[in-house]
């Protein structure tokens, strides 16, 4: 893919060019350009080690690029921010492996994502009553209201799946970057996941990367297949594994 | 802000205003009285609420927020040399060489003016500032470049060692102008009240215990609110934290600040009781025992901190009077035990192995089966071992026997801290 394909700068709200990475002389990233356009969702397929969680960690500041550029709403360079700056700025993250604070409640896992000051003196004599509601409508969503005062530790793995993309909701980003989502769930609840990335993607900026080709078709977005660190292909799911090169690599013949 | 207590922190509260209340009347009364306190042991009572200050402190940041310091000492330390600086100006002319403005060492070094680092410590509430500021910017300074950096794990405790045993180092020299090796001590009075009097050691102790207290309700209130739930999930998740948008390394530096100064003025109120403050107070064995306190009383609870400090040092007390030798071996194993078997400390206890321990030990002392003579020859390690052998033993009949029982009766055997935050490790 050649830049001239990229929307303009100012016009996307999560914009990668030409970003190369190195860790040891292995090129994780080498030229990977993406633009997502504001309330977009797109799905990141690719075989493992194609850069998928590279690029997230470039995009929340984990990790610094050797090279390339990174904008976040057009205007924030995200190669100069941290990790709290990026996630301030209204970048939500889940992890592949599900992180939750296993030793505290599903509750005040929540409360910790909410939306709120972050502030040391904010969280100490602030009172927790604002995140409330978000708490509560957050287990709403993501089913767990049972589960309210348990251990996220005790938690299942599709319930602990859900608790993390339950404080993604409650954190309210601008983008959410969503890591094999439904890794590990049965396919009721594949399916659940897709309905509620999909209710997100309404209002939010949504990058998905999955394995599990039945859960982007049902996603329905446009597809960016990664290949050893460069966009190799994009387009609907059916252009993208229609391509020669995506089945050489990826999908098997 | 404020302090949510459970049952085990209303217990805590209750037990320490009923010492402070309790030690100056039963140290006053006569003699002859059945409740009469010795003045020593006030002393020593004073000496373990003033070690249980630094357990409370270190399971501030080790146990709530993983940094595991290794140098906690320094703070109290600190705190100490604060307040002995202090007692230093207040002998005046009747020190030794009678010299109303220079301490006798720095006399006796031949030094002609007081160096500018003691300006200003005749003065107690100065004197008590600098309790505080010391060790606080101490930590502030550290915890500033050490969390920034993002240095954690077992590098942090190290350089937390260092940072001791380089003050350690630096306190030894006389030419630092702290009284090098000898440190300080001599002291006469504080507030003009004598420290020998045991009104005066009496008022220490109560003073203790209710700093203490408020030592608690301060962590407490910190570890409780939304700040204190940062500070957990930092503890087991870092990175997480940082992508959910906190700054971890303020939240770091307050919890290692506040935790600081606690330590600081625990070792200021320890100075006074103890008569002396000097380098050893710094070497990296203080810090680690420390850290051994909250270790067997039960890291992340607090109390169990405290109570942690108290009991390991009635141990020592007794060990080091008893069987001198052998105390090291026994801190070791100790913390052997402690780490495999019981990673909630006694705090994690059941009230069934609390008891079964309290008799297995009462056994030992009133029933040893390693005949008394043994201990004055040469094989006193092995009688050591056969009664440790012979206590351990004990405590799993008795256990045994309790667990059969309370079966029997079809009851269960709650934790001690059942109704804590549930934030333990």
């Amino acid at each position: 893919m050649t830049e001239s394909t990229l929307p303009s700068l100012t016009s996307t709200v999560l914009y990668l060019d030409g970003v190369a990475v190195s860790f040891d002389g292995y090129k994780a990233l080498r030229g990977l350009s993406l633009a997502l356009l504001p309330g977009e969702m797109r799905a990141i397929i690719g075989p493992n080690g194609a850069g998928k969680t590279t690029m997230m960690d470039i995009i929340t500041g984990k990790t610094r690029p050797d090279s390339g550029d990174v904008y976040f709403d057009g205007k924030h360079d995200l190669t100069k921010l941290d990790e709290t700056e990026i996630a301030t700025l209204g970048i939500g993250r889940k992890f592949q492996k599900p992180t939750v604070f296993e030793r505290q409640t599903v509750e005040e896992n929540l409360l910790l994502a909410s939306r709120a000051p972050r502030s040391v003196m904010a969280t100490l004599f602030g009172g927790k009553a604002g995140e409330a509601a978000i708490i509560d409508e957050t287990l709403e969503t993501i089913k767990l209201q049972d589960s309210r005062a348990r251990l996220a530790g005790a938690l299942s793995h599709g319930q602990k799946q859900w608790l993390e993309i339950g404080m993604l909701l409650a954190q309210s980003p601008k983008l959410l970057l969503v890591d094999e989502p439904v890794a590990g769930m049965t396919d009721s609840e594949t399916a659940a996941t897709a309905e509620l990335l999909k209710t997100i993607a309404k209002v939010k900026s949504v990058v998905v990367v999955e394995h599990d080709m039945a859960f982007v078709r049902e996603l329905g977005v446009k597809v960016t297949c990664l290949h050893e660190g460069a966009a190799i292909a994009e387009g609907t799911l059916d252009q993208v594994s229609a391509d020669p090169r995506v089945i050489e690599v990826y999908l098997g013949r | 802000m404020i302090a949510r207590l459970d049952r085990a922190g209303w217990i805590f509260a209750f037990l320490l205003i009923a010492t402070a209340v309790a030690v100056p009347f039963m140290a006053l009364s006569p003699a002859t009285s059945a409740f009469h306190l010795p003045s020593y042991l006030v002393q020593v009572l004073g000496k373990y609420l003033c070690y249980a200050i630094l357990a409370l402190s270190l399971d501030l940041v080790w146990g709530y927020v993983g940094i595991l310091s290794l140098g906690h000492g320094a703070f109290f330390a600190l705190g100490g040399y604060a307040m002995g600086m202090y007692l230093m100006r207040q002998i005046g002319a009747r020190g030794v060489y009678a010299n109303p403005i220079l301490p006798d060492f720095m006399v006796f070094l031949n030094w002609k003016e007081l160096p500018v680092a003691w300006w200003g410590f005749q003065s107690f509430p100065y004197a008590m500032l600098m309790v505080v500021l010391v060790p606080g910017a101490l930590a502030l300074a550290f915890g500033w470049f050490a969390f920034r950096s993002r240095v954690t794990g077992v590098y942090l405790s190290i350089i937390t060692q260092a940072m001791t045993f380089a003050l350690f180092k630096e306190f030894f020299r006389n030419d630092f102008g702290f009284g090098g090796n000898n440190g300080l001590t001599d002291f006469k009075d504080l507030l003009g009240f004598s420290l020998q009097t045991d009104a005066m050691k009496a008022a220490l102790c109560s003073i203790s215990a209710i700093t203490l207290l408020i030592a608690y309700l301060v962590a407490r209130a910190i570890v409780t609110s939304k700040y204190g739930k940062v500070l957990v999930a930092v503890r087991d998740a870092e990175s997480r934290v940082r992508f959910l948008g906190y700054r971890v390394e303020n939240y770091k530096l307050f919890a290692f600040v506040v935790s600081a100064i606690i330590a600081g003025i625990g070792g200021a109120l320890y100075v006074p009781q103890v008569g002396i403050i000097n380098p050893s107070e710094f070497t990296p064995g203080n810090s680690i025992e420390a850290v051994l306190w909250v270790a067997v009383g039960g890291r992340g609870t607090l109390v169990g901190a405290a109570i942690g400090a108290v009991v390991v040092n009635l141990a020592k007390s007794y060990y080091t009077a008893a069987l001198p030798e052998v105390w090291l071996f026994a801190l070791g194993g100790l913390f052997v035990l402690v780490t495999l078997f019981l990673p909630k400390g006694i705090f994690g206890l059941r009230w069934v192995d609390l008891t079964a321990a309290a008799g297995a030990l009462l056994i030992v002392h009133f029933a040893p089966i390693a005949p008394n003579g043994l201990y004055q020859t040469y094989l006193l390690h092995l009688a050591f071992v056969i009664d440790v052998a012979w206590g351990i033993a004990a405590f799993f009949i008795i256990r045994f026997l309790l667990d059969w029982t309370i079966r029997r009766l079809g009851g269960a055997t709650p934790d001690i801290a059942r109704s804590s935050s549930g934030n333990g490790p």
